[in-house]
C-alpha cells in the first residue's frame, strides 16, 4: 500500500516535469480534451436527463403532503442534482468510460514497448503520456458536470411536464427558490478532484502494467475500481469539509 | 564506441548477467547472440538504460551513462536509434508522424523540412509513399522498416536492434539485415544487434558476442565462428543439420 502510494506520487512528480517542447504537449492536451470532453458528452447527457427526471419523480412521490409546497420538489431536485447526482454519478460513469480507456491505452503502450521507445528517444514518458490526460481531466470533467447539471434539471422539467403531480411552474419556482452559490462551488470542487482521481489513478495503473493482454485488462479493471472507491471517498471528504 | 564494464543484473534470485565486459565499436555490426534466457535482451536494455544494472558501467564515448540522471542522458539519447522486436510504432500515429515524432520534440526544423526528412528515411527503407498509412495497416516486415526509418530519422550515432528478424520470412529477414548493414556503413553508427538468427550471424556479424548463462562465452567475427572449438557456441550455432552441412563447406 505504502509502496504503491510512493510510486504513484513519484509518477505524478515525473509527469509534471518541464516538457521537452511545449507545443507538442499542448497538442496532446487538446487531443485529450476532445477525447475526454466531446467523447463523453453523449453518455453524460443521457444519464443526466434520466437521473434528473427520476430524482424529480421520486421526490414528488415521497412528498405527498398538503403541508409541503409542491415547489420544494424543484428545490430538492436542484440541490441533489448539483451537489451529488451530477458530479458523483457522472464521475463514476466517466471512471468506466475515460478511466478504462486511459489505463488500457497506456498499458498497451507499455506491453508493446511503445513507452520504452519514448524513453529511448529521451522523452519523459510520464510527462508526455500522463500530464496531458490529467490536465484534460481536470478541465473537461467540471465542464461535463456543468452540462450534466443543466441536463439533469431539464430532465426534471420534462418529468414534471409529463406528469401531473408537480406543475412545471411549481418546479421552476422550486429551482429558483433560495439558491446558494456554495452548492455550485462544492460541485465544481468535487468535479475537479474527481477529474484528477480518474485520470491519475488509471494512468498509474496503465503505466505500471507488465505482461500482456490479460494484464492490460486487469490494469483497466483495477484503475476503474480504485477510481470509483477514491471518488466516493473524496465525495465524503469534500462534502464534510465544505458543507 | 560503447563499452560495458562488469555488468551484473539480477531479477529477484535470477542472476541474469554475470559481469559482462564488451567493446562495441563504430562502423561495425556488433551482434549479441545466445540461446533463450542467456541475457541478450537484458544486456541490450542495460546498455540503452531501460534496465539499471546492479553493478558495472556503460560508457558511451567516454561518458559514464550508468551514473547519469534522466535529464543528463537526454543528449546521448538523442543520438540513439532503436528498433524494437515488436517495432514499437505508435499506434495512434501515421507512418510519417511516427518518423517525425523525435524531430518534433528535439529539433527546430520547419514542417516542410521534417516531411522531407521523413520522405528521405522512407525512401531509404524502400517504403516511399507510405507516409499516410497507420501501423495497423502494415505487414510485419514493413513495420520493421518503418521502425528503422524512425530510428535513423535523427541521424543516430548509436543504433540498437532487438531481434530484427523475428516473425519475418527468410527473404524479408535478409533485406532487413542488409538494410541495417548499409546504414551502419553509411552513417558509421555503432550498431548493436541482438539476434539468434544464424543468417544474420553469418551474413552481417562483423563482431559477435556469444552469451551463455549470463556470461560472455565467446567473442569474434563471423569468419572465426565456423572454426571455433567452443562447445557451447558450436551447439548453439550449428544446432540444425542445415548449419552443420554448411559448416562442412566453409
Amino acid at each position: 500500500m505504502l509502496y504503491s502510494l510512493g510510486r504513484y506520487i513519484l509518477l505524478l512528480r515525473l509527469s509534471f516535469k518541464k516538457p521537452e517542447k511545449f507545443s507538442v504537449y499542448w497538442k496532446e492536451v487538446m487531443r485529450e480534451m476532445v477525447s475526454i470532453g466531446i467523447g463523453s458528452l453523449g453518455i453524460v447527457a443521457i444519464i443526466s436527463v434520466f437521473i434528473g427526471a427520476v430524482a424529480t419523480i421520486q421526490t414528488a412521490f415521497q412528498l405527498v403532503s398538503d403541508f409541503i409546497p409542491k415547489a420544494i420538489v424543484g428545490t430538492i431536485t436542484r440541490d441533489s442534482t448539483i451537489l451529488e447526482f451530477s458530479p458523483t454519478i457522472s464521475a463514476l460513469v466517466l471512471a468506466g468510460r475515460v478511466g478504462s480507456s486511459i489505463a488500457s491505452q497506456i498499458g498497451t503502450m507499455r506491453v508493446t514497448e511503445q513507452i520504452d521507445a519514448l524513453e529511448i528517444m529521451g522523452v519523459n514518458a510520464p510527462g508526455y503520456l500522463i500530464s496531458p490526460k490529467i490536465i484534460a481531466g481536470v478541465t473537461m470533467i467540471p465542464l461535463l458536470v456543468i452540462i450534466s447539471i443543466c441536463l439533469g434539471l431539464l430532465g426534471g422539467y420534462i418529468a414534471c411536464a409529463a406528469s401531473k403531480e408537480v406543475s412545471v411552474a411549481q418546479y421552476v419556482q422550486g429551482l429558483t427558490d433560495g439558491f446558494k452559490t456554495i452548492i455550485l462551488q462544492v460541485s465544481m470542487v468535487k468535479a475537479l478532484f474527481f477529474g484528477f482521481i480518474i485520470t491519475s489513478i488509471c494512468a498509474y495503473q496503465g503505466f505500471y502494467t507488465s505482461g500482456g493482454a490479460l494484464e492490460v485488462g486487469q490494469s483497466a479493471t483495477k484503475g476503474v475500481v480504485f477510481s470509483c472507491i477514491f471518488i466516493l471517498f473524496a465525495d465524503l471528504v469534500i462534502s464534510r469539509i465544505m458543507l | 564506441m560503447i563499452e560495458t564494464i562488469n555488468i551484473h543484473k539480477t531479477f529477484g534470485d535470477n542472476h541474469v548477467l554475470k559481469g559482462i565486459d564488451a567493446q562495441l565499436k563504430p562502423g561495425r555490426n556488433n551482434l549479441i547472440i545466445g540461446g533463450s534466457g542467456s541475457g541478450k535482451t537484458t544486456l541490450l536494455k542495460c546498455i540503452v538504460g531501460l534496465h539499471k544494472p546492479e553493478e558495472g558501467e556503460v560508457i558511451y564515448d567516454g561518458e559514464n551513462f550508468t551514473q547519469m540522471h534522466f535529464v543528463e542522458r537526454v543528449p546521448i539519447r538523442k543520438q540513439i536509434g532503436m528498433l524494437f522486436q515488436s517495432s514499437a510504432l505508435f499506434d495512434s500515429m501515421s507512418v510519417q508522424d511516427n518518423i517525425i515524432f523525435p524531430l518534433n520534440l528535439f529539433t527546430t526544423m520547419s514542417k516542410k523540412e521534417k516531411i522531407e526528412r521523413a520522405n528521405f528515411c522512407l525512401e531509404r527503407v524502400n517504403l516511399a509513399g507510405k507516409n499516410k498509412l497507420f501501423p495497423a495497416e502494415l505487414s510485419g516486415g514493413m513495420k520493421k522498416r518503418v521502425g528503422i526509418a524512425r530510428a535513423i530519422s535523427m541521424q543516430p550515432k548509436y543504433l540498437f536492434v532487438d531481434e530484427p528478424n523475428s516473425g519475418l520470412d527468410p527473404k524479408t529477414s535478409i533485406l532487413i539485415d542488409e538494410l541495417i548493414a548499409e546504414i551502419t556503413e553509411e552513417y558509421q553508427t555503432t550498431t548493436v544487434i541482438v539476434t539468434h538468427d544464424m543468417n544474420s550471424v553469418m551474413g552481417i556479424g562483423d563482431h559477435i558476442i556469444f552469451l551463455h548463462n549470463g556470461q560472455k562465452w565467446w567473442e569474434g567475427t563471423n569468419k572465426e565462428i565456423a572454426h571455433t572449438n567452443n562447445k557451447e557456441l558450436n551447439d548453439f550455432v550449428f544446432a540444425s543439420k542445415f548449419m552443420q552441412a554448411a559448416r562442412e563447406k566453409l
